[in-house]
């Protein structure tokens, strides 16, 4: 199974970033090998719809569940799709992240964002 | 040598003046409807696509409406190969392609027709997405055109091209456009074809930075523009004065602090249709725009 997050950094320290369209790269974790990739995240320079292309890279890369602070309407649309499981980040870096959901203590994302008049903007 | 024509010119009575402000309830449309109004014979054009106010002062009557339509893409999962192809090309992101289906997000697409050319299958095509509409009506000698824009659409360019394009009863009047408020480029579509820009602005500091940014946008559109300052109190100071006074800006008219005024346009009533002061200072108002424009005209024929 694999985890992706919204990073700050290229590290396991590093923070969760407060965007998921704007994030600079992807923490993408593989559970069973324990192996750690951080991606590029392409989208954060859109000027619009960074939301969905984020989204698609991040089915691209095979993630089964998203752990995020925030997602927009049209990128949760994207994700849903593809059948991948959303959950709410908690505050500390993305290993802090990665532990609480392997010891199942993250819940899973509700709230989407409405992106603004209809332009999707995380 | 060339003389001075008089009110009723037609080269004058058949301009074009656009009203802007750089956020909603300055009294942009305040000043617009009223001066349509004060002009008796004219055509009010509401681009405020998002929010149309006009005609609810206007209250037009034999309304006509028709649908505005953008083209869209529809794909063909049966056709298509998954070469991901428009979605690397579209750039508003509006694709996505997951588990063999592509998504198209309606409001995020601006119609480009590019990812129908380049998809090497074949599997896109169009369709047509109504978006919005156009009404057009009359009240008294005024037409009015209304664009209005359904909630949640990315953009409200292609209604504001249709409202401007409507082959316009191209007889002699003069045409008022009540514009969207901000800077963005549907502001920009709405004044590409007026002979002059009125920027409404409000006394205060918030009213200083909107109509900075109006201000920026008709000087680099190289449009001739004058200031109409709105809620004036004579005692008090006026920032937005003050920016006009320091940037050399043409200051138009000043519209009194005046309850009732306020009254009457919340009320939904055309202030010049109520009170001859009113109708003086509208008809004001129009002779100064009129005589700037002619006054363009002979140094920029
Ligand atoms: S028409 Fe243009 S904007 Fe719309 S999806 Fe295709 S490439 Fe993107
Ligand atoms: S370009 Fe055509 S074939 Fe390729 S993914 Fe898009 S719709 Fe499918």
């Amino acid at each position: 199974m694999k985890i992706a997050i919204p990073a700050d950094g290229k590290n396991m320290e590093s923070n969760v970033c407060v965007s998921f369209g704007r994030a600079p790269y992807f923490l993408i974790y593989d559970v069973e090998t324990k192996k750690s990739i951080f991606i590029n995240n392409s989208a954060a320079a859109s000027t619009g719809g960074a939301g969905i292309k984020a989204a698609q890279i991040i089915v691209d890369s095979k993630a089964n569940v998203l752990i995020t602070p925030r997602l927009g309407e049209n990128a949760a649309d994207v994700i849903k799709s593809a059948d991948i499981k959303i959950y709410k980040t908690i505050a500390g870096s993305v290993k802090d992240n990665i532990d609480a959901f392997t010891a199942n203590k993250l819940s899973l994302l509700n709230e989407i964002h409405a992106g603004f008049h209809g332009r999707e903007e995380n | 040598m060339k003389s001075m024509p008089g009110f009723m010119d037609e080269k004058k009575i058949n301009m074009k003046i656009a009203v802007l402000s750089g956020k909603g309830g300055t009294g942009k449309t305040l000043v617009s409807v009223n001066l349509a109004a004060a002009a008796k014979a004219s055509t009010y054009i509401d681009c405020d696509v998002e929010e149309p106010n006009g005609h609810l002062f206007f209250k037009p009557e034999g309304v006509q409406e028709e649908n505005v339509t953008v083209k869209i893409p529809k794909a063909d999962d049966k056709l298509c190969n998954a070469c991901r192809k428009c979605v690397d090309f579209c750039n508003f992101n509006a694709l996505a392609h997951v588990k063999d289906k592509l998504i198209v997000f309606e409001e995020v697409c601006h119609s480009c027709g590019g990812c129908i050319l380049v998809c090497p299958e074949k599997a896109l095509t169009e369709r047509e997405k109504v978006i919005g509409k156009v009404q057009k009506g009359t009240s008294d000698q005024v037409s009015i055109y209304t664009g209005i824009l359904k909630i949640g659409e990315a953009s409200g360019v292609p209604i504001i091209k249709k409202l401007l394009d409507e082959k316009n009863p191209k007889t002699n009047k003069l045409t008022i456009i009540d514009c969207p408020p901000g800077s963005a480029c549907i502001v920009m579509e709405s004044i590409k074809d007026v002979d002059y820009c009125i920027l409404v602005a409000e006394p205060t500091l918030f009213g200083v930075h909107n109509l900075n940014m109006v201000y920026e946008l008709v000087t680099l559109l190289n449009k001739p523009f004058g200031v109409v300052l709105n809620k004036c109190l004579l005692e008090e100071k006026n920032p937005a004065e003050k920016f006009c006074i320091e940037k050399n800006i043409k200051i138009i008219e000043r519209i009194p602090f005046d309850n009732e005024l306020g009254t009457l346009n919340s009320n939904g009533e055309i202030a010049v249709h109520k009170n001859e002061k009113y109708r003086e200072l509208f008809s004001s108002l129009l002779n100064t725009v009129t005589k700037e424009v002619w006054h363009e005209t002979t140094i920029n024929p």
